[in-house]
């Protein structure tokens, strides 16, 4: 492997811990090691750690302390969120509304949710990977009790038009929920609890720890535990908080909304040289979801004759990190069900390999990258069964 | 293992380096060096324009497909080609394939099989298996091509 230091472009799988909250969360991996729910001083020092944790991510959303509940990520929040409400909702009607493109944590679950008597409605997206709000009004039932749809999809950025689809599900008294996990400390998102009625997001992304999220609830939604257990966050998430990591993900995401206006601005040009260099350099190049409103780390690229997993292999041997949406893991490989929604062939897909930035990422990176790239596909076009010589 | 235990070497047992790839992992969750080298050296690619023997197999769509070339003097393969579209694991075995089938009789190159494949590349991924069955598939069908022409010439 490569002895130069790694160019690290895979910011949206996760994100190294920030300064701010490795230092937030030493003093519970040491000596304030009590649980929350424990009666004596160590307790009640870390119960008010998690009490404090928890005004201030409601001070970054602009809710209220009771509508912030800490999960073990995202993908707890998104199964909390689904599976919570529609078994909470369940004697009001089956039917759930959410959208192709969504991440297998949400996408997943409501295919679980399918088999256990609940109605799916997937609605399809553009060819920018945008869902259209007027297709939510057309899918909406009268026993429908949920709409859940991304706040920016993962894999190419694009932002949903999720307050105007907040805004639908409100006037006809349905449940929505968003997974803001990309979005979250990428893009400004508003007073999220205006137009959601609950929302995840995750630490890791934002420079955080892995393993802990929050889900908000806007007061007065309906929803029950998906585990049994203590009384643990008002008794909708039993188990003992993860105190140290909550300390983390505090720090991580006040330090990243403070600096999101200068850095989104940074990080947008630096995407945009990014993909200049690259349709200039090499050909057989297109970016997914240009067209649309996007997150501005994330750049999500097809190459024409060549598979993703060889140039990731490339770009790794260089010491650059970067992922792709399909893995052929299995022999029948699952080429990228979002860039399948947006109607790209299976071969097209084959072909896409996602570069997602962050606080690390410079121009010089940038222009490494690029030119890096440019080699590999020559490369691996010379020995491609598609390409011509 | 009680927290109580007197053997002064037991807390040293317990630390485990896990920064420190484990051998039984070598090879298993990722390729090894000798399949690494083949994908980024990938021996006898291109194409053979007089070639005795042609095949095409796999389905790119599905994620890999290989075109391959013979050319046969005095029933062994004399020069070999390909072309892959595919993962490391697919562009490596059809290098792998091809750089054993080069110079072997054609009886010898039929009994080749994905086994000898992933052998000689001192194996692979679990979940790469399948990717040596294209390169033997294409030999294969390369030389019941060549086969086939060889029955048709007067």
């Amino acid at each position: 492997m490569s002895q130069q230091p790694l160019i690290y472009f895979d910011h949206n799988a996760t994100t190294p811990l920030c300064p701010e909250a490795r230092q937030a969360m030493l003093p519970f991996l040491d000596n304030v090691f009590g649980n929350p729910s424990s009666y004596h001083s160590l307790g009640r020092q870390a119960r008010s750690a998690v009490e404090r944790a928890r005004r201030i991510i409601s001070e970054i959303f602009g809710c209220s302390a009771v509508e912030v509940l800490f999960t073990s990520g995202g993908t707890e929040a998104n199964n909390l969120a689904l599976r919570g409400a529609s078994s909470a909702m369940k004697d009001r009607g089956r039917h759930i509304i959410t959208t192709a493109i969504e991440h297998h944590s949400v996408l997943k679950t409501c295919e679980a949710l399918g088999r256990e008597g609940f109605e799916i409605t997937f609605l399809p997206v553009d060819s920018q990977g945008v869902v259209d709000p007027q297709l939510v009004v057309d899918a909406i039932r009268p026993d429908t009790i949920l709409i859940s749809v991304m706040h920016a999809n993962n894999e190419t950025g694009a932002v949903q038009p999720v307050e105007q689809i907040g805004r639908i599900a409100r006037q006809r008294g349905i449940v929505f929920h968003t997974d803001a996990v990309q979005a979250f400390g990428k893009m400004a998102m508003g007073t999220v609890l205006d137009y959601a009625d609950m929302v995840s997001v995750s630490a890791h992304k934002v420079y955080g720890p892995r393993g802990v999220g929050s889900l908000l609830v806007r007061r007065g939604t309906s929803l029950s535990p998906v585990m049994t257990g203590g009384h643990h966050e008002q008794g909708l998430r039993p188990g003992t908080e993860n105190v140290g990591a909550i300390a983390g993900f505090t720090a991580a995401a006040g330090q990243s909304v403070a600096k999101l206006a200068v850095e989104a601005v940074r990080l947008a040009a630096l995407r945009d040289r990014f993909e200049e260099l690259l349709l200039q350099t090499i050909p057989g190049v297109s970016i997914n979801s240009r067209g649309a409103a996007r997150v501005p780390n994330t750049s999500n690229i097809c190459f024409t004759g060549v598979e993703s997993e060889s140039v990731l292999l490339h770009l790794d041997l260089l010491g650059i990190c970067a992922s792709s949406g399909s893995a052929c893991t299995t022999g029948e490989p699952e080429p990228s069900h979002v860039l399948r929604a947006m109607g790209l062939s299976s071969l097209q897909a084959q072909g896409a390999v996602r570069f997602s930035f962050g606080t690390s990422t410079s121009q010089e990176q940038i222009d490494t990258g690029t030119e890096a790239l440019a080699g590999i596909a020559k490369k691996l076009r010379e020995v491609s069964s598609l390409c011509q010589n | 293992m009680g927290l109580d235990t007197n053997d002064e070497a037991a807390p040293e047992k317990l630390q485990h380096d896990l920064l420190q790839p484990a051998d039984e992992d070598a090879g298993v969750i990722f390729y090894n060096e000798t399949v690494i080298e083949h994908f980024t050296n990938p021996r006898n690619v291109g194409e053979i324009d007089d070639a005795d023997g042609y095949a095409l197999v796999g389905d790119p769509s599905c994620g890999d497909q290989m075109k391959l070339w013979i050319k046969v003097e005095a029933g062994h393969i004399v020069d070999i080609k390909f072309k892959s579209f595919g993962c490391p694991g697919a562009i490596a075995t059809s290098s792998m394939t091809t750089h054993l089938a080069m110079g072997m009789y054609l009886e010898d190159a039929r009994t080749l099989t994905d086994d000898d494949v992933v052998r000689a590349l001192g194996g692979i991924p679990a979940n790469k298996q399948h990717c040596s069955l294209m390169g033997i598939n294409a030999l294969l069908a390369v030389i019941k091509d060549y086969e086939q022409r060889a029955l048709q010439k007067p």
